[in-house]
């Protein structure tokens, strides 16, 4: 019972529109896994060493000679100080390199990705469909469960193009362009923010982005040109 | 060494103070005593922390609820930024050079720092500086770009206001204050400790001391330059940030945390001095692991310039680069690491006195942990492109810094109040203070993580309701509260102690370093007698130190020269070498130190002819300092009484502080240079529209010219040097004058090269960068020949000679330098573009 109303709370309280915690694509799950991995292992290590400090602070040492102090030395200052953070940084590599990876635009096994250009302004969105005219305004549509590229760009200042439930941010810098591959596993509205502080209606500048099935996206897409 | 004399305490200390003593009434201006100016870089640095704690108030309040607009964005923005600002640069970087200054000579038995005068500058520029910053905020136009002051939005196009003047210059400005006491602290740790005082016996404070001094050694001069450039290019139309022009935006973010990383460690190691400090005499016994610890301070050092990239992974910068950023980022736990659990294994052996100070001291653990775990889940790229620019950084950065930086330093606080004051504090309301600033801030935090990862960005001023954010910022506005309140509790406490608290006995909490052999609170010289120092833990080993050293049982207790003075010794082993003699209370910090604002506020308002009168006038103070040195009536004109002692007054030496100062400024100056060199290189390779010009747009002939006559100069004073530490000095002026005069025409060539060069600084990145480099050459041109001259009119009046051979020594590697600069900068700037096939 306790265990039910925990979980649903934890859950109610994980979700939301910008939760990263509640993943809608392959980017997003991944960094949500890592972070729960890391979660529990860093409660773990604060409750331990925290544990460890009052005890040691409350604890009657007797008699240390000074061959006593240099043991204690070794074994925490070497197991404590070096082993454990090392040891941990390799278990952390070890997860963390393979879900990075796989979250670069890297070239797909067959056929190519969507691509989506989206320019940032102050504070406003362009979304653009490379060779067929069509321009949206704070508003993207993306086939559902492929992958899809954002060429990211700015026009004026520093913004961060991000769509939490999909997954990482990508900063949108004048002069530069970035890729950035998203999946929306399932159809639905999202919800996109910029991340970047950009200026005064920083906090307004937000966008929505509707995930079609790929049928339905590739038919509203030509409707579109047809217009 | 020791002279018993048949003086009692009374009148020695009668004697000293007379020497020692700050100026009565507003004289106490013209202050540059160590404990004085310590203390009052402290009580400013709070004042500022308690202004930027009623900003941070300012936002939870405005953050509190949804979609409220008690503050318009605009002045959100403003209160922000300043926010970030002040807390950085105006309470945490400065409160623990504070405290290093009032302890280190303390520490090391030492009676004042090796350059009081800077330590007045320093102090005065900070003060200065940050009053020019608050202004921005009475005035209503602070910046507002963030305390990162990202380019393009704090550019003139998007920040068209004065702003980000307001901080470039303003933080520029409390940074030379900085660097000075980073020399300041360097020189003293390393040439005033006390005899046999070596580096391995130093108190451990010492060491995190050194280390924080370095690194802002080199850490600060990246952000300088990039301040200067962003001026440069918001008044002058410089595009050095600018792609239309050739220029990039990410370079002045690389800069930014090429200085931002190691400043993170700036601040962190001098509070984990503290507790180092601490714990130990906590524990009734020495730290554990000592060697460990120097290791792991010298490691995070070097570590931490390596890991400035973690701040933008976001940007798209290449993989490769990413995962180095990111596993330097991790193996920082490493050195942290050690630290924490030699901590531990003192706690462990030792008979732990858990008190006030202590309390603070878990706190710390507690905060700082939390905080180094999520620093390393941030080092993770992939999970770091989800909360990056979120509260979840927000909430790291807090945890690291209040828990890394504030909790130790109130820590250390309740530990030396007894030392600032003479009175204990009160153990209950200290207890209030803590809980209520434990509860609150993990309040206001904690959450905040969960906060960032459903998704709430940094710097929003209000937000939508229903996203899963509203009970999470309520909470965290009435832990804000919470934390204010504990703040306050301290206040009370301490303001209350001055009237209530009971008078503290000598050396309170039995500790072991010499900072506790002084009066309480100290005298203005701190030592009568100057103690030999063979063991890490003088006062354990003899607790009658304090009184033999009071009574003048030790060395250096002459006076009668009414000279300030403290030993001198070598930088490994601290044997006495020399008698380091130190200037008296002056006016000279202040003017020049006021002259510089002037300059800072004229930039400001944009009235260049006063920023000249305001620059001509800081160098003519500055120069009378300088002229005010060595053999002058001033400071140590000669006498018969120092032929009778047994070691010499350092200026009649040739390896005085002031060689050692000058070197280290050096390497200041030259990271400064190394960031220019790599915004050239930077800018060369990644900016998107970088181009050269089809001609080379300098007089190569003249340019050339210039510089061999330069390396004339140099080697020839060189030579003059060389001969007087051999003892030769005969026609020392007219070798000064012949070098100033060649030097000279050296200065008059590069400035026909400047006006004659077909230079097109605002149009393009590449002229602006070549125009950048030429000035910086001729200011220290410049400044070269006006010393060489100052040094043969020195002659003349007899302040220099082979029996004071001091000043040439100084002067010497700066000649050195400008050389060595012209040429790297031919090569980088000329040769290697021409090589590439660019401009011939």
């Amino acid at each position: 019972m306790f265990t039910l109303v925990f979980t649903s709370l934890l859950l109610a309280a994980c979700s939301g529109p910008y939760s990263t915690l509640d993943p809608a694509g392959p980017s997003a799950t991944s960094a949500a896994w890592l972070w729960w991995g890391m979660f529990g292992f860093a409660t773990v290590v604060l409750i331990v060493i925290t544990l460890l400090w009052l005890y040691a602070m409350r604890r009657d040492p007797g008699e240390v000679d000074q061959r006593d102090a240099q043991r204690v030395q070794n074994r925490w200052v070497i197991g404590g100080g070096v082993v454990l953070p090392l040891a941990s940084i390799t278990l952390l590599l070890a997860f963390g390199i393979p879900a990075g990876h796989n979250m670069l635009p890297l070239p797909l096994e067959d056929g190519e990705p969507a691509r989506i250009e989206v320019t940032g302004h102050q504070w406003w969105w362009e979304v653009h469909y490379p060779d067929t005219g069509v321009t949206l305004r704070n508003e993207i549509r993306m086939p559902a469960g492929v992958p899809v590229d954002f060429v990211v760009r700015s026009e004026d200042v520093i913004h961060s193009f991000w769509i939490p439930r999909l997954g990482g941010k990508l900063d949108m810098i004048p002069g530069h362009t970035g890729v950035l591959r998203l999946q929306a596993d399932e159809p639905g509205t999202y919800h996109g923010q910029c991340a970047e502080f950009c200026g005064v209606a920083h906090a307004h500048m937000r966008f929505t982005v509707e995930a079609l099935p790929p049928e339905e996206f590739q038919a509203w897409l030509e409707a579109q040109q047809d217009d | 060494m020791t002279e018993p004399g048949p003086r009692s305490a009374e009148q020695i200390h009668r004697e000293f103070h007379q020497v020692w003593r700050n100026l009565p009434g507003l004289g106490t201006l013209s202050a540059v005593n160590h404990t004085s100016l310590g203390l009052r870089f402290m009580v400013t640095g709070a004042i500022f922390f308690l202004i930027g704690g009623l900003l941070a108030m300012l936002v939870r309040t405005q953050l509190a609820l949804p979609e409220q607009d008690i503050i318009s964005p605009d002045l959100y923005n403003q209160i922000f930024t300043m926010h970030g600002t002040v807390m950085m640069f105006l309470f945490a970087i400065p409160i623990l050079e504070g405290l290093a200054i009032y302890l280190i000579p303390k520490m090391i038995g030492a009676r004042d720092l090796a350059f009081p005068r800077i330590t007045s500058l320093g102090y005065y520029c900070y003060l200065f500086g940050g009053l020019i910053i608050f202004s921005s905020l009475v005035l209503g136009m602070a910046p507002d770009s963030g305390w990162f002051m990202y380019t393009p939005l704090s550019s003139a196009e998007f920040a068209p206001g004065p702003g980000s003047d307001f901080w470039l210059l303003g933080v520029t400005f409390v940074e030379i204050s900085a660097v000075a006491a980073g020399v300041e602290l360097t020189v003293s740790i390393l040439r005033s400790r006390t005899n046999g005082m070596s580096l391995r016996q130093m108190p451990i404070y010492c060491w995190y001391i050194l280390a924080m001094a370095l690194m802002i050694v080199f850490g600060f001069p990246p952000l300088i330059l990039a301040s200067i450039l962003l001026e440069l290019e918001r008044a002058a139309g410089m595009p050095f940030f600018e792609v239309a022009g050739g220029g990039d935006p990410i370079l002045w973010q690389h800069l930014f945390w090429l200085f931002g990383h190691p400043e993170v460690y700036i601040i962190f190691l001098p509070a984990a001095g503290i507790v180092s400090t601490l714990i130990p005499v906590f524990s009734g016994r020495p730290i554990v692991g000592y060697r460990w610890i120097v290791l792991s301070i010298i490691l995070t050092g070097f570590i931490s310039f390596g890991l400035w990239v973690h701040h933008m992974f976001t940007v798209g910068i290449p993989q490769l680069a990413q995962a180095f950023f990111s596993v330097a980022s991790m193996l920082v736990a490493v050195p942290t690491g050690i630290q924490l659990f030699a901590w531990l294994a003192t706690l462990w052996t030792g008979r732990v006195v858990f008190n006030l100070p202590m309390l603070w001291i878990v706190g710390f653990l507690i905060i700082f942990v939390c905080g180094g775990l999520t620093g390393v889940m941030l080092a993770l790229v992939p999970f770091n492109w989800q909360v990056h620019d979120t509260h979840f950084v927000v909430a790291h950065m807090h945890y690291v810094l209040v828990g890394g930086m504030f909790f130790p330093l109130i820590a250390g606080f309740y530990y030396w109040l007894p030392h600032f004051s003479g009175r204990m504090p009160s153990d209950v309301l200290g207890r209030w203070g803590f809980w209520l600033t434990f509860i609150g801030f993990n309040t206001t935090f904690l959450l905040m993580h969960l906060t960032g990862l459903l998704g709430m960005p940094r710097r929003v001023y209000t937000y939508e309701a229903g996203l899963g954010w509203d009970w999470l910022n309520l909470l965290s506005s009435v832990g804000g509260f919470i934390m204010a309140a504990g703040v306050a509790m301290i206040i009370v406490d301490v303001l209350l102690h001055f009237r209530f608290g009971r008078k503290a006995p000598q050396n309170p909490w039995n500790a072991d370093t010499l900072d506790w052999a002084t009066a309480t609170p100290p005298t203005t010289y701190n030592f009568a007698s100057l103690p030999t120092c063979s063991t890490r833990h003088p006062l354990w080993e003899n607790p009658e130190l304090p009184r033999t050293i009071e009574q003048g049982e030790h060395g250096l207790t002459e006076i009668s020269h009414g000279r300030r003075e403290t030993w001198g010794s070598e930088a490994v082993t601290g044997k006495v070498t020399a008698i380091f003699h130190l200037p008296t209370n002056s006016w000279l910090p202040l003017c020049a130190a006021a002259s510089l604002a002037v300059v800072c506020i004229s930039l400001l308002v944009r009235v260049y002819e006063l920023s000249i009168v305001g620059a001509v006038l800081a160098a003519v103070f500055l120069l009378r300092w300088s002229w005010e040195n060595g053999a002058h009536p001033a400071m140590a004109p000669p006498s018969a009484e120092e032929s009778t002692r047994d070691l010499p007054l350092h200026s009649r030496t040739h390896d005085g502080p002031g060689l050692w100062g000058m070197v280290i400024t050096l390497m200041a100056n030259g990271a400064l240079y190394m960031s220019l060199l790599f915004a050239w290189f930077y800018l060369w390779t990644v900016s998107p529209e970088w181009s050269i010009p089809d001609q080379q747009p300098l007089l190569m002939l003249p340019l050339l010219a210039s510089g061999i006559l330069l390396t004339v100069s140099a080697l020839d004073f060189r030579r003059i040097t060389r001969h007087l530490k051999a003892g030769r000095d005969s026609g020392l002026q007219a070798a000064f004058w012949r070098i100033a005069l060649i030097g000279t025409l050296h200065v008059g060539l590069l400035i026909w090269v400047i006006a004659g060069s077909s230079l097109a600084p605002t149009e393009l990145a590449h002229d602006a960068v070549l125009l950048f480099m030429l000035i910086y050459q001729l200011f220290h041109s410049g400044l070269a020949v006006i010393l060489t001259a100052l040094q043969a009119r020195r002659v003349h009046y007899g302040y220099v000679s082979r029996h004071y051979p001091y000043e040439p020594v100084v002067v010497a590697p700066f000649w050195l330098y400008t050389t060595g600069v012209f040429w790297l900068g031919f090569a980088a700037f000329i040769l290697l573009p021409m090589s590439w096939g660019g401009a011939a």
